[in-house]
């Protein structure tokens, strides 16, 4: 009878620790996605940057747009190499805001009509505009997850998290300039 | 002469550029010249016949902070319209650094521009305005003003070549007459302060402390003081006994700044340094205000030496205690000092600033036969 026990408690302890490792495994496949989707955020960033700054550098815009525009530009490369992940969203947003204050600004595209090569600029930044947009969504959406997971009784219990860095949101202004 | 100014901020918002450029406007065109200033500014407010609007400015991020600019294809054509129409002899561009109408015109534009520079600008901005647009729309410009010595260093040491300085003036008549604030400057006597409570340079401290040795003097003798600041900070430098004797005004609009410069017998600057001209204090001339400042170069240059003004020894409370203290008790002197200052302040008056200005215009035109118009 003792024997029976035994073995039920030791088959416990199997499945129990089988469970607990698959979830850390979960927890650690939900770190690396996190990973993952930051590195294509920064990527799209980076991309709608530098089309950013290839359309205000083009001369095909007034010089005042263009300004404005490579200002912006500059600070996002500025802020990108900082730690400091606040500075960062602020000027992102920052660009995002001067990308929509220049593309609504009355006559923009009537002005750039039957230029081709300017036709072209302004699509590939809006490209990366919403390739920000989405890539973005998808990063907070997989933080949401982790952090969720982090948080269940179990994770915490078995510090199944380990060294795992806390992911965090990153929030910006990043409505299209077509609104 | 037919002069174009270009504004690169809203006309609607109170600032320093904005008011440089209606104080100029204004004493060229008393001077008898044509003075058309284009501004961002909404059509259906009322403005001086002699701006041209180009429609309100849009918020827009810019160099860490939010600035209302006109930019855009439209902003460009109105510049142009506005360049061709005008048939100036001078473009007088205004900030051109800024991405706005300034640069606009600078950029549009072709024949003799002039352009002032207001303020210093940080090394980032600089390597911008070198290279790409910014560099075609400032070569262009064939004479350059800088309005501080901070200014014109930032230009000279990055961009190279030079540039005129020729500080603000100020707009006299604006200050000359006002009526007290209800109540001030009363039996007692007050003395005056205006400037960043904060800012050691302005030296509030000193005028708290002369004001410990008069205050315990004279039973009826108060402070007011204007300008940004935690008033906490500044009691808190006090005896409690005469704390509630000084009153704060915070910051102030233009009209309250003339009005509490009329609710003062003496006006102090205590500045102990960093004061390359001293506009309050010139503000506070020109309404007429009995003045006590520091011995500084530049407020001794100001006030001739102080037959228009008394000074003290910068930084010695004790000394600005017994200077203010002999002038509170002399009206007639305080009289005397004010028909001085109003009399010594009209050599910084913008009618005076504006002819050197004119100067300027009249050399960039030296030996050149085309006006202003559109580039092609």
């Amino acid at each position: 009878m003792t024997l029976f026990y035994i073995a039920l408690v030791i088959l416990a302890v199997v499945i129990m620790s089988v469970y607990v490792s698959w979830r850390a495994g979960r927890l650690d496949r939900l770190h690396h996605r996190t990973d993952g989707a930051r590195t294509g955020l920064d990527l799209a960033l980076v991309r709608r940057s530098s089309a950013a700054y290839e359309l205000a550098s083009s001369g095909l815009l007034d010089p005042a747009t263009s300004l404005l525009l490579e200002d912006a530009v500059r600070r996002t490369k500025e802020n990108g190499k900082r730690e400091d992940v606040f500075d960062r969203e602020l000027a992102e947003s920052d660009l995002t805001r001067a990308l929509r204050a220049a593309f609504t600004q009355p006559e923009f595209r009537s002005s750039l009509t039957g230029n081709e090569g300017a036709e072209d600029l302004v699509a590939g930044v809006e490209a990366a505009a919403r390739q920000v947009f989405l890539a973005r969504k998808f990063y907070n959406d997989i933080v949401a997850r982790t952090l969720e997971a982090r948080r269940r009784p179990l994770v915490r219990v078995f510090r199944l998290a380990g060294h795992a860095p806390q992911p965090v949101f990153f929030e910006m202004d990043d409505l299209p300039s077509d609104e | 002469m037919r002069i174009g100014i270009a504004c690169p901020y809203s006309w609607d918002v109170p600032g320093g550029v904005q008011s440089h450029i209606r104080d100029l406007a204004e004493a060229l065109i008393d001077k008898g010249h044509d003075v058309s200033v284009i501004a961002p500014a909404d059509d259906d407010r009322p403005l001086p016949d002699y701006v041209v609007p180009t429609g309100a400015a849009i918020p827009v991020p810019y160099n860490g902070s939010v600035a209302r600019l006109s930019f855009g294809p439209l902003s460009l054509n109105r510049v142009r319209r506005w360049l061709r129409d005008g048939n100036f002899d001078v473009l007088h561009a205004h900030e051109p650094t800024v991405p706005s109408l300034s640069l606009l015109a600078c950029w549009a534009a072709s024949g003799p521009i002039v352009a002032t520079v207001h303020t210093a600008m940080p090394k980032s901005r600089v390597l911008l305005a070198t290279q790409g647009v910014m560099r075609s729309a400032l070569e262009k410009i064939d004479g350059r003003i800088a309005v501080s010595e901070a200014a014109r260093t930032t230009l000279v040491q990055h961009l190279g070549g030079d540039a005129v300085l020729i500080p603000n003036g100020v707009a006299t008549h604006r200050y000359r007459d006002a009526d007290p604030l209800p109540g001030w400057p009363g039996e007692g006597g007050t003395i005056g302060f205006l400037g960043r409570m904060d800012e050691p340079r302005k030296g509030l401290v000193v005028l708290l402390r002369a004001f410990e040795i008069l205050g315990a003097q004279r039973p009826g003798l108060r402070l007011l003081i204007a300008g940004p600041g935690d008033p906490a900070d500044a009691r808190a430098k006090l005896p409690a006994a005469l704390r509630d004797r000084v009153h704060f005004l915070g910051e102030v609009s233009e009209e309250q700044k003339v009005q509490a410069l009329h609710s003062v017998d003496i006006f102090c600057s205590p500045n102990t340094g960093g004061e390359s001209f001293g506009i309050v204090t010139a503000e506070a001339m020109a309404a007429g205000a009995a003045i006590v400042a520091s011995d500084l170069e530049a407020f001794r240059m100001v006030l001739r030496g102080g037959t228009a003004g008394e000074l003290f020894r910068n930084g010695d409370a004790a000394d600005l205690a017994r200077v203010a203290g002999a002038l509170l008790d002399d009206p007639a002197r305080r009289a005397e000092l004010s028909v001085a200052a109003m009399d010594a302040v009209r050599a910084y008056d913008w009618s005076v600033v504006a002819r050197e200005v004119l100067s300027v215009y009249e050399t960039v035109v030296l030996g050149r036969r085309a006006t202003v118009g559109v580039a092609t």
